[in-house]
């Protein structure tokens, strides 16, 4: 049967048991990628590496779901719809290889529909609720900006997955900077009235970039193992990106980032709970439900 | 008999059905093992939903083509680049309307360089041939395309982004 005979039976017509009640009921995205670790790397601390990637990435493309229906105009629309799907795709890639490296057979599903807010690796960023576009648009400013210089720099990384997903997240989130840079330069240069809700946008963002650059023990051990970035050295290229943005913008004297948040540890406010409690809700009624 | 790369060449993209896997670049190997056919595929986007139907049609084919088992395999690196979208498939894409990507943006030394004013590379309108168009928005049906306006003949269309 091919995909354009029927589309629906084509996907479903799986010899395992596709399940798309909820989640993806796709094949591994992962499938036949080589499945080593090097003896020397810590398979508990690359797994957690993997999942505070992979959680950044599934929580960010939530967050912008969301905005599917609510963005201003249809072209936004589609962009903000395909940012969240590339950064879904680099989800599913890393809670794969983390599930993998883990070992103890939990597969992307079950790390994304499975897990209590507690066991999510994700910086605060990520899971922050946007008050309006121009908060949607500085946080992904500021996410865009850090992760492209992440990404970049996982490219020489010795775990062969992990330098993979990186040389292919940079091209993606290249064009994500650059979407949420030229709107934060046209709101912040424009009419005093999106000037001033571009600044308040900022002032209530930029504090939550502390965490990002805060190294986390893991990072740290996989940062001299030559398989983690330190995100300490991603800092110097956030911040000239970012002043190119805001110079532009004419958005000056806004505030540096605030002392760092805990969400690489499972520490997160009460907004990943509602993402999760909306994201979560049919796997966990229906586990392993099928139609 | 036709081999299996033969049946894998024809298959064609289910968003892009003017050109083939082969055209499009995503086809790195196709052996014939004791165990059945092997495919590698390069991803093109990470979270291209076409990667799924890519897959089953590949499988599909190679079935109604008389291989009874077949496996396809990611290839994660090298990552995609539109640079690998062969002439014929440019060529294609563009009488089907959607401008063909130019050259991809080489690896750069150091930070990747952001750019906040219009692209320096000009898209021809594939409609009316004009050398010049305007883009309406980066991302478009799906994630591998822009929006683009014709300053000629104001006609909208699309355009495969190089990446």
């Amino acid at each position: 049967m091919s995909f354009a005979d029927d589309a629906y039976g084509a996907l479903t017509d799986h010899d395992d048991d596709a399940r798309w009640a909820y989640g993806t009921g796709f094949a591994d995205p992962l499938a036949g990628v080589p499945t080593t670790v090097a003896g020397d790397v810590d398979r508990a601390d690359l797994a957690a590496y993997c999942l505070m990637l992979g959680d950044d990435a599934l929580v960010m493309s939530h967050r912008l779901q969301q905005w599917v229906t609510r963005a201003p105009e249809l072209e936004d629309e589609l962009a903000l719809a395909n940012i969240g799907l590339d950064l879904l795709g680099q989800a599913r890639l890393l809670l794969g290889r983390a599930g993998e490296v883990e070992g103890a057979g939990r597969d992307e599903d079950a790390l994304a529909y499975l897990r209590d807010a507690g066991e999510f690796r994700n910086v605060r960023l990520a899971e922050r609720g946007d008050a309006d576009f121009a908060h949607l648009v500085a946080r992904l400013l500021v996410f865009s900006c850090w992760r492209l210089a992440l990404l970049d720099r996982l490219t020489a990384s010795r775990d062969p997955v992990l330098a993979a997903i990186g040389a292919k997240g940079v091209k993606e989130v290249t064009y994500h900077r650059e979407y949420a840079a030229q709107w934060v330069v046209r709101l912040g240069d424009g009419t005093d009235l999106s000037h001033a809700r571009m600044r308040a946008a900022m002032e209530a963002v930029l504090p939550l970039a502390g965490e990002l650059f805060s190294t986390h023990e893991i990072e740290a051990r996989l940062a001299a193992a030559g398989v983690a970035v330190d995100p300490a050295l991603l800092r110097a290229e956030f911040d000239e990106a970012m002043n190119q943005v805001l110079d532009a913008a004419t958005l000056t004297g806004l505030p540096g980032a605030a002392a760092a948040a805990q969400g690489r540890d499972g520490e997160h406010g009460p907004e990943l709970g509602e993402i999760l409690a909306e994201m979560q809700e049919l796997a966990r009624a229906l586990p392993g439900g099928v139609w | 008999m036709v081999s299996a790369a033969e049946v894998v060449a024809t298959v064609t993209d289910p968003e892009l059905p003017m050109v083939t896997l082969a055209e499009l670049g995503i086809v790195r190997e196709v052996r014939e093992t004791a165990d059945g056919v092997v495919v590698a595929i390069t991803p093109t986007y990470s979270g291209c939903p076409a990667m799924e139907a890519i897959r089953d049609d590949i499988v599909s084919a190679l079935r109604e083509a008389g291989f009874g088992r077949a496996a396809v395999r990611t290839q994660l690196s090298p990552a995609w680049t539109t640079d690998w979208i062969s002439e014929s498939g440019k060529a294609k894409l563009a009488a089907a309307g959607i401008a063909p990507p130019g050259a991809a943006p080489g690896r750069t030394i150091g930070p990747v360089p952001l750019v906040l004013g219009a692209r320096a590379e000009a898209v021809a309108c594939p409609l009316c041939g004009h050398a010049e168009s305007e883009r309406i928005s980066a991302f478009s049906a799906t994630a591998c395309r822009e929006l683009r306006r014709c300053p000629a003949c104001r006609e909208p269309f699309e355009h495969m982004k190089e990446i």
